[in-house]
């Protein structure tokens, strides 16, 4: 999975890692503004209410 | 065979030593490779990835849930802090004329109103209080249980916090023990609230914040004061429940009450 995404980056390798890093920042970015506040408030973790 | 030459071998002229051979695969696998084995060998390399990447993606929760919403949430604390100063520097919006205002208008969800004041949890502990128990609401601050009465009032102010992650107000809530005082800043008041007692609750147990906790039927007589939050700190199977009752009362104008003073 990872091999077939490096062989799908433009560019020398420099501009390669440069893309991956960007590619990787942007995941980070989605899941820390989308997918993990989501997660927490669909897991019964830390709750800290009282409700029926 | 002995890899020596016989003594009298001699080799023909035209002889050069073959060039060296890369190391050969080892004949098991090349012989044992029939035609689905390239598929197999990706499918494993591609479930290894994907359950390192799952790994690294529940790292990176964690790391969301310990470091980010703490720091977000100390922000956003910040930012609720200064919008009800500025909020308090402003007139108030009074009812119209004829109108008597007989109980706290309802405050907007997200907007803080009151500062709790904590001596035991910090000489300078002061968490905004946000109207709302939702996750975005917890995430600015305590959060006050909407049905329950604002601060003051007779009835049970009631307040739920994060005790880990989101800024964590209530993290040693478990240090709060009989004879404690909580005190909440309002606009126009100082109410100091002496604690009673503690208990651990079921997460289903919402007469924590009856108007008289204990007596569902009872019309409430005294102001009294509940604080919310998980137990044990880093799950929530139970509710640590924390009780309290007014014990006085001053106006803003006469300053910090003497409980509050800070030291310089």
């Amino acid at each position: 999975m990872y091999a077939w995404i490096w062989r799908h980056l433009p560019g020398p390798t420099p501009v390669r890692l440069l893309a991956a890093a960007v590619l990787v920042a942007g995941i980070v970015l989605l899941l820390f503004s989308t997918v993990f506040p989501w997660a927490e408030d669909s897991l019964p973790f830390l709750k800290v209410t009282v409700d029926q | 065979m002995s890899h020596d030459s016989p003594p009298d071998y001699v080799p023909p002229p035209d002889y050069a030593p073959p060039p060296p051979v890369r190391p050969r695969q080892p004949a098991r696998s090349r012989r044992a490779a029939p035609a689905g084995a390239g598929t197999a060998r990706t499918a494993v390399r591609g479930t290894g990835e994907l359950l390192i990447t799952a790994g690294l993606v529940l790292l990176l929760f964690v790391a969301y849930q310990l470091v980010w919403t703490n720091f977000e949430a100390h922000r956003a604390q910040g930012g609720v802090a200064d919008q009800i100063r500025d909020d308090w520097q402003r007139p108030p919006t009074t009812p119209p004329a004829g109108e008597v205002q007989k109980g706290p208008r309802a405050v907007d969800f997200g907007k803080g109103f009151a500062f709790m004041h904590i001596p035991r949890l910090g000489k300078n502990y002061a968490v905004p209080v946000v109207q709302g128990v939702g996750l975005d609401d917890l995430a600015r601050g305590i959060g006050h249980y909407p049905r329950t009465v604002m601060p003051g009032h007779v009835g049970n102010f009631a307040v739920a916090g994060h005790r880990a992650t989101h800024g964590e107000p209530f993290a040693y809530l478990d240090k709060l023990g009989k004879g404690d005082l909580v005190i909440v800043e309002t606009r126009t008041d100082w109410f100091v609230y002496r604690m009673d007692r503690v208990r651990i609750v079921q997460p289903t147990d919402t007469w924590v914040i009856d108007p008289v906790p204990g007596k569902p039927d009872a019309r409430p007589t005294q102001q009294l004061i509940t604080l919310t939050t998980c137990n044990p700190r880093w799950a929530s199977t139970e509710r640590l429940i924390v009780f309290g009752h007014l014990e006085s009362r001053q106006d803003k104008a006469d300053g910090p009450p003497p409980q509050l003073q800070r030291r310089a």
